[in-house]
Formats: C-alpha cells, sequence, structure tokens
C-alpha cells in the first residue's frame, strides 16, 4: 500500500515540476529576442533617431520621426474607423443574446479575426487604392480597422456580458430610455474591458506590415495628408532590414526596439486602465 | 382633460422614442454590416479568381507545379506546407501552453508569481510578427544549422522545422490564456470532493478538470491554429520559399499566405494575380471550415452543469 | 449625443491637416529595389536642389510595372523591360526611359573565398540541378589552381519575383537551350533546385550563412556583404570580373531606338555578361485621368535631371553610369513626351 502511495505522490511532484518548467521555458524566446534587439539596435537610439527624416545610404544621421509619427496616424485612422462600429455591434450582440442573428453575426466574427492580413490588404488594395487611383493612409487604415474589429466586438460584448441586469433594470425604473442607458449607464460601467479590448488590438496591428504593403504603401517624407502613402514603423523595418547597407541593419533593430516599446507600453497602460477604472459589482 | 403630462414632458417622450428607435437600428445595422462586409470580402475575392477558376478548376488544388513563365499554376505545395506548418506548430506549442494554463490556472492562481508569467506571456503575445520573422532568420535559423551540420543534411537552416517553431513560440499565447481561463472556471466543489477522496494533486488535474474543461481548452487549440495558418510575415522569413512539396520536415517549402506575400506585388500577368487571389480565398476558406469545425467540437464536448 | 459631436469633430480634424497639405507637387514612383539606393540618393538631392518631392517604394520592378498600368503612380522602375504583348494591351504607350546599368553576380560560400572562373555551361547545370558538388570534374576542369572541398551546393534564388530574376534568367535561357526550355525567363520562374531568400539582401545573407551555398545577387549586395564573386565567362571567351567598368562596356553596343534591350551575353569584348538596364517607365501622353500640366512638366524635368546631373551620384554607389552614345537616345525619348500631343521639353 506504501508503495503505491509513495508512486502517486512522487507523480505529483514530477508534474508539478514539469509544468512549472515547460512555463518557463516558453518565456526564454521573449528574452532572446530582446536581448538580440537591445544588442544591435541600442547604439543607434538617441534624441535625433526619433525626430529626423530617413537618409539616403551614406549619409551620417537620419531618423525614423515620419514612420513614428505614420504609425500613430494609421493608429488613428484605424481606431476611428474601427471603434464606434466595435463597440455597437458588441451592444448589440450583448443585447440581443437569444436572437439567431447574433449567433450568425458572432460566427462571422471569428472568421473575420481569422484572415490573414496580407489578403486584407489584397483586399483594401482592391477596395480603395485602385479606384482611387493613389494609394494612401486610408486605404491602410481600412485593412488595419477591418483587424482591429472582432477583437473589440468581443471584448465589449464579453464585458457587457458581465455587467448586471440589475443596473439596467434601476436606469429604466427611473424613467431613462433605452438609448441612455446603454450609453450613459451602462457602457461607462464596462469602459475598462472595453479599452482593454481597444489597447489590445492597437497593439497587434501596430506591429502589422503585410496589410500596408500596397496600401500605405510608405513615404520618405514625413506625411499628415491621409489621401497620400505614410510610412509606418514596421514597413521602414522591412526595408531597411531587406537593403544591403550595415548602417540601415542597425537603424532597423533600433527602429524594431522602438516598436516593441511601444507595443508594451500600450499593453501596460491597458494593465492600469483595467485597475483603476474597473468598476467592481 | 386633465393633463398629467405636461407639454414639455410629452416633448421628451417623442424625442427620446426617435432616439431609442435610432439607437436601436444603428446597432443592428452595425451587426448586418459585419455580415455584409464578410460577405463583401469573400466576392471580391472570388470575383477576382474567376480567370484562375476558370483555367484550372479544381486542379488548381493538386497540381504540383507553380510556374509564372509558363503559366501553370497548382497550389498543392503550399496547400501542404501550410497544413505541415501549422499542425507542427500546433503539436509543439501544445506542451507548453497546456502548462502554462495549468500554472495559471490551477497551481497559482494569484500573487506575484503569477502576475508575472502572465505579463510575460502577454509580452510574447505582443511582439510584432515580423521581428519574429528577423529574429527566426538571423539567430534561429543559424542554431538549426549548426544542428543539421551535426546531423549531416543539408544545412539550410531554414525550412519547415524552423517555420514550425517560430510559428509555435508566436501561437502558445493564444491557447495558453483561453485554457487558463476554462480551467480557472472549474468549479471548486468537484475538486474538493475528489481531493476529499484522497486524489492528489496531479489526479485532480488529470481526472477532474481536465475533463470538465476539455472543451474549452480544445477550442483554444483550434484558435492557435486559425492564428497558425494565416500567420504570414514570420514563416515567409524563415519557411526557405521553395515552391515545391517539402521532402522531409528539414526540407524548404512554403506556405499559402507566404506565397501571396513573396508574388503579389510582383505578378504581372492576369491569370498569375487571380492565382494568388484565388490561394487567399482558399486561405479563406480553410479558415472558414477550421472555426466551423472549433465550434461544433465546442458543443459536442461541453460538459454541461 | 456628446459622442456624435465627439466623432464629427475628429473627422473634421482628420481631414483638415490632409486638405493643407495637399497643395505642394509631389511625384510618387514604385518599381525595382535594385536601384533603390541610388534613387533614394538621386531624389534626396534633387528634392533639396528643385524642391520636387519623390515617393519611391522599392516594391519590385513587377510592381512597378502592374501600378503604372494601374496607373497608381507617376512612374513605375523596372530591371525588366515590358514585353511587346504587354505593352499593346497597355492602356497607353509606355516608354522605357533607361537610368543606370547594373551587374547581377554570383556570389558563393566556400572555405578560403576563392575567385572561381564559371563558364556559362557551369552555371546552367549548377542552377539546373545537375552538377551537385563543388569538386565536380567540371568545377575543377575551370579552375585547376583551387582546392574545391568535397561539399553538397546549395543554390539560392529569390523568393519574390524580381528584375534581378530576370537579367539572370534572361541570361540563362540565352547561353542554354535546356533552361530556356524547362525554365525559361522571367520576374519569377519555376526554379529546378534550391531555397529562396527575400530580395536581394535575403539571397545575400543566406548566402553568407550557408557553407556551400551560391546565389545570384546584385553586385553592390556582394560588396556591401564581403562576398567573393566569381568571374564569367563572356561571348568572347574572356573570363570578366564585374565591375562598374565592364558594366560599362557591356552596353558598348548597337541598341535600338526604344532603349527596350536586354544587354545580357553581350557581344562586347570586354563586357561583363550578365549586365542590365534599370528603367523608368513614362507614358508617353502624360495627359491621362486629368493629370495637371505641372505633374507632367516637374516628371520630365525629373528624368532629364536624373539622364544628366544626376549621373554623377552613380558611380560612388557602384552603379555604372550610361554612356554618352546612349545618353544621346535617351533625349529623344524623353522630348517626346508630350502633354495634349504637345512635347512638353523644347
Amino acid at each position: 500500500m506504501k508503495k503505491q502511495i509513495q508512486k502517486r505522490i512522487i507523480k505529483d511532484k514530477l508534474f508539478k515540476i514539469v509544468i512549472i518548467l515547460l512555463s518557463f521555458l516558453s518565456t526564454f524566446p521573449l528574452f532572446f529576442i530582446l536581448f538580440y534587439l537591445i544588442k544591435n539596435g541600442v547604439f543607434s537610439l538617441n534624441f535625433e533617431f526619433l525626430i529626423n527624416l530617413p537618409k539616403p545610404v551614406g549619409e551620417k544621421g537620419g531618423g525614423i520621426a515620419n514612420a513614428i509619427v505614420g504609425t500613430f496616424i494609421l493608429i488613428i485612422i484605424s481606431s476611428f474607423l474601427s471603434i464606434p462600429i466595435g463597440i455597437c455591434v458588441g451592444i448589440y450582440l450583448s443585447e440581443n443574446k437569444d436572437k439567431n442573428l447574433s449567433k450568425v453575426i458572432n460566427y462571422f466574427v471569428d472568421i473575420l479575426q481569422g484572415i490573414p492580413s496580407i489578403v486584407l490588404g489584397i483586399i483594401a488594395y482592391l477596395w480603395i487604392v485602385r479606384p482611387m487611383r493613389h494609394f494612401s493612409a486610408l486605404s491602410g487604415g481600412v485593412a488595419l480597422a477591418i483587424m482591429m474589429l472582432p477583437v473589440i466586438i468581443k471584448s465589449t460584448e464579453e464585458t457587457l456580458n458581465l455587467i448586471p441586469q440589475s443596473l439596467k433594470e434601476a436606469a429604466f425604473s427611473l424613467g431613462a430610455p433605452y438609448y441612455k442607458t446603454i450609453l450613459s449607464i451602462v457602457l461607462p460601467a464596462g469602459i475598462s474591458g472595453i479599452t482593454t479590448g481597444i489597447l489590445i488590438s492597437i497593439s497587434r496591428i501596430a506591429g502589422e506590415t503585410a496589410p500596408l504593403l500596397f496600401t500605405a504603401f510608405g513615404n520618405p517624407y514625413m506625411n499628415l495628408n491621409i489621401f497620400k502613402p505614410i510610412e509606418s514603423l514596421p514597413h521602414l523595418i522591412y526595408n531597411y532590414a531587406k537593403s544591403p547597407y550595415p548602417e540601415w541593419h542597425q537603424k532597423a533593430w533600433a527602429a524594431s526596439f522602438i516598436l516593441i516599446l511601444i507595443v508594451f507600453t500600450l499593453n501596460f497602460i491597458s494593465k492600469l486602465v483595467v485597475k483603476r477604472w474597473k468598476v467592481r459589482f | 382633460m386633465i393633463n398629467l403630462v405636461s407639454k414639455k414632458e410629452k416633448k421628451k417622450f417623442k424625442k427620446d422614442l426617435v432616439f431609442d428607435i435610432l439607437f436601436r437600428n444603428i446597432i443592428f445595422l452595425s451587426g448586418v454590416f459585419i455580415i455584409l462586409l464578410l460577405f463583401a470580402i469573400f466576392l471580391t475575392l472570388t470575383f477576382n479568381s474567376f480567370p484562375s477558376l476558370k483555367v484550372f478548376g479544381i486542379k488548381f488544388l493538386y497540381g504540383k507545379t507553380w510556374d509564372p513563365v509558363f503559366n501553370e499554376f497548382g497550389a498543392l505545395p503550399f496547400l501542404i506546407g501550410t497544413i505541415l506548418t501549422s499542425f507542427l506548430a500546433l503539436i509543439i506549442s501544445i506542451p507548453f501552453s497546456f502548462s502554462i494554463s495549468i500554472f495559471l490556472g490551477e497551481y497559482f492562481r494569484e500573487g506575484k508569481i503569477s502576475s508575472l508569467l502572465k505579463t510575460l506571456i502577454e509580452l510574447l503575445a505582443g511582439i510584432p510578427s515580423i521581428i519574429y520573422g528577423f529574429w527566426g532568420l538571423f539567430v534561429f535559423a543559424p542554431v538549426v544549422r549548426y544542428i543539421q551540420i551535426k546531423l549531416g543534411i543539408t544545412p539550410y537552416g531554414v525550412g519547415i522545422f524552423t517555420a514550425s517553431i517560430i510559428l509555435s513560440i508566436m501561437i502558445i499565447p493564444y491557447s495558453a490564456s483561453i485554457g487558463r481561463e476554462v480551467i480557472e472556471l472549474v468549479p471548486s466543489e468537484i475538486k474538493e470532493a475528489a481531493y476529499s477522496l484522497g486524489a492528489t494533486r496531479y489526479e485532480v488535474i488529470k481526472k477532474v478538470i481536465l475533463p470538465y474543461a476539455r472543451s474549452g481548452i480544445l477550442s483554444g487549440i483550434i484558435l492557435s491554429l486559425g492564428r497558425a495558418l494565416g500567420e504570414t510575415m514570420a514563416v515567409t522569413m524563415v519557411v526557405g520559399n521553395s515552391n515545391f512539396i517539402p521532402k522531409n520536415i528539414f526540407s524548404p517549402g512554403n506556405t499559402m499566405a507566404s506565397v501571396i506575400a513573396n508574388e503579389f506585388a510582383e505578378a504581372t500577368g492576369d491569370l498569375y494575380l487571380s492565382a494568388l487571389i484565388e490561394i487567399g480565398l482558399i486561405l479563406f476558406l480553410v479558415t472558414l471550415i477550421i472555426n466551423l469545425i472549433g465550434r461544433y467540437v465546442i458543443r459536442k464536448y461541453a460538459v454541461s452543469l | 449625443m456628446k459622442k456624435f459631436k465627439n466623432l464629427l469633430l475628429g473627422l473634421i480634424g482628420l481631414v483638415i491637416p490632409s486638405l493643407l497639405f495637399s497643395q505642394e507637387i509631389e511625384l510618387l514612383g514604385a518599381g525595382a529595389t535594385f536601384p533603390y539606393p541610388l534613387y533614394t540618393k538621386m531624389f534626396d538631392v534633387y528634392y533639396k536642389e528643385k524642391g520636387v518631392k519623390i515617393n519611391y517604394q522599392s516594391i519590385g520592378s513587377g510592381g512597378g510595372q502592374r501600378q503604372l498600368l494601374s496607373k497608381t503612380v507617376d512612374f513605375g522602375a523596372s530591371d525588366a523591360f515590358m514585353s511587346d504583348e504587354q505593352l499593346k494591351n497597355a492602356p497607353g504607350e509606355i516608354l522605357h526611359i533607361p537610368i543606370c546599368l547594373g551587374a547581377v553576380v554570383l556570389t558563393y560560400n566556400l572555405p578560403e573565398s576563392p575567385k572561381l572562373r564559371l563558364t556559362p555551361e557551369l552555371i546552367a547545370d549548377i542552377f539546373l540541378g545537375k552538377i551537385k558538388k563543388w569538386n565536380d570534374e567540371r568545377i575543377k576542369r575551370v579552375n585547376p589552381s583551387f582546392n574545391l572541398p568535397n561539399m553538397e551546393i546549395i543554390v539560392v534564388h529569390r523568393s519574390d519575383g524580381s528584375g534581378t530574376t530576370f537579367i539572370f534568367t534572361d541570361y540563362l535561357s540565352k547561353i542554354s537551350e535546356e533552361w530556356k526550355e524547362k525554365v525559361g525567363a522571367g520576374t519569377q520562374v519555376n526554379w529546378p533546385t534550391g531555397i529562396g531568400g527575400k530580395g536581394n539582401e535575403g539571397v545575400a545573407g543566406l548566402v553568407k550563412q550557408i557553407p556551400g551555398s551560391i546565389g545570384y545577387v546584385e553586385l553592390i549586395y556582394a560588396i556591401q556583404n564581403e562576398l567573393p564573386v566569381g568571374l564569367i565567362m563572356n561571348k568572347s571567351g574572356n573570363f570578366i570580373e564585374p565591375s562598374i567598368e565592364s558594366v560599362s562596356a557591356s552596353a558598348d553596343i548597337e541598341l535600338p531606338d526604344d532603349m527596350r534591350v536586354s544587354i545580357t551575353n553581350t557581344d562586347a569584348k570586354e563586357g561583363y555578361p550578365i549586365s542590365g538596364f534599370t528603367w523608368i517607365l513614362v507614358y508617353k501622353e502624360q495627359n491621362y485621368d486629368g493629370r495637371k500640366k505641372e505633374k507632367a512638366e516637374a516628371l520630365v524635368k525629373l528624368l532629364w535631371w536624373m539622364t544628366h546631373e544626376g549621373q554623377k551620384y552613380t558611380k560612388p554607389l557602384h552603379y555604372a553610369p550610361l554612356p554618352e552614345k546612349i545618353v544621346k537616345k535617351v533625349e529623344k525619348l524623353i522630348k517626346s513626351i508630350t502633354y495634349n500631343g504637345k512635347s512638353i521639353l523644347k
């Protein structure tokens, strides 16, 4: 009897060790990648790098200012397009859970999420660039917006599902109309979850290159015009890393470092938002 | 007639009614918008694949040759490459994401260690795919090359194996987070019942928690599969880009998403472009089917309370 | 209510800067990656001197052709000239303006980096997969002084479509009947063997890392990556090392007026046999889709500058400038660009 129990206890301890080991092993790539980025890129990082425009090869200096600004503009455009629609759909799904239409929409949202980014780039090219006869930040923003939609919809829906009915009923009993209840009471109660969803989707598209290749196109100059081509961090990294020049490679790694910094900061902010704004019931 | 309601209030009711109807319609229409959007994407892809569909028909799916010069296009190498890399990545990632799910869902639910691992995994998920690609090419591929030299096989470095590993790292966070949620949701009553019968932690996990959380874990796995199928940039940098059916795991190959990314910008002929778009269509349909299967599995295996 | 007001404000906020900044003249170009370093230098100088912004994106030669055909760019750039059939189906007459010359070199990864001599037959057979080892008799015969190792030859080609590929496969089609029949020439082909690297840099990177590999890249990429380069036997039987001089020499032959010509396997005695032009493609008649005259004028002035004053930026970046004879023909081509039928540059 004792031997059997001993065997079981050993199995138990072994299992725990294996689980802990594998879990932390999974995080190793993170450190490898960060180490490599820092090793290669940190030397090119200085204030001018962030402020200047790119220079042709062989010339000293030059920076990635237009790419940083471009990334932010693209984020603004795609957020502008996806957030209102995403939240509305999330509200609909949460408010109409049992309808058949909701089930269909849910299924379609899942499919949308699985579409590869390169295919969305082709779609945006066919829908906007070709008819407009012009590459533009707008078309890039559209491709990115379609990518952001599923995450925003899902997180809005799930957040609103967690808000108790009692809140809504209290508002109704005070005579509040439906739209006011949802917009001014329920939605703000779920603001932390919704914002988290938005920030997660932004950090996902901030690093996307494929959909921008034939839409936003790229631009060696600073550009604030959404109807013209625009540069972005992932696109610049891709171009520089493709070149034969070691100076440009260094810049690519430094720019990658900045990109990761932006993504991690967004992640961090979303955590703070959850802590601070979360409404407890 | 006694006026129970003042004129002002009457106006307010009207205004509220109008806005209510407006609001309900807006959210309804936005829902419909999603359906229309998806149909529009599907139709656009299909319509632009017509030239290729007309010429090749069903042969496209099992044609082995991809020759832009002689205008002969067959997608089989990419189908195989995609399936190989995705499933391999899935298999490699399962032990790790599973471990993380159990770690966070059962052993360390709260506390500093839990937050640490959670943060690390989220950061891992946040790394842009292009950076995975470059890191894979410049850091990981040489390692694989070294192993290949030691094994005496062609030291490509890049290939199906390398791409699968990079892909598996990328999809771990997805199945891990869903797995963790379902494991956390397992009611403590049934766990405690098992403990009270003298089960060890391992046995509780194996015989109680896992069967209960089975469907959720499966759905997380299917979600990662969907992600793996569509991943472009990271894979295209390390898969070897050889438009042939890979002979073994260390051969170079190519995937559907990768070939589109490589050749779309340069596709000069109309048939060529249409063939690439048709590959995009196939990828779209594959994702659709995987999702269908996923939902069916969840419904079938979900253990109801 | 507040939400809608905010949305509206946001919309206005996005569009106003766009309207404000749309006044300057900007030219959009896309295409070949090979001349990208040269073009970025040229366009940077041009902007400083003339104040015209030129946005050039290197999406590849095929991309340049396609975007010009779709009229989404002002000019395309390509290392591969468009075929008769493509020009026939184009929505307007397209001119090819050559800007400079480049060399496609064969680079490899062998211990001690010998300066290998390669004949056309060797190259074709290696890339067809018929010669599999470095110490093969056929390679040894041409390189008796080197100690070639018993290593597998790993071919590296381009994974993406490219003008570099076009120049290389065009050369192979000329010197090998078997290649012409089995594979042919194009910006993307069905390679019989080997792995693919993304862009010139991808190929250079793979060659640099894989022992026993051989690949083809533009000269600048081999130089920057400090990779050895093979001497190729040309039509006249001389083993030529790729350089600015040997590339220019390869263009020292009779050329057609429309400048659509491949100069691979050149007749020139001291010419490097795998050389090629890179062109800028524009529509001959510039008034299409409501294009303004100012834009057409800016474009033509740019082309003139690139083929004259701009040529001095070629050599420092390892590109070969256009020979004098060719510049004369190019001037005629540029002068034939019209707006509403009238030539823009007198």
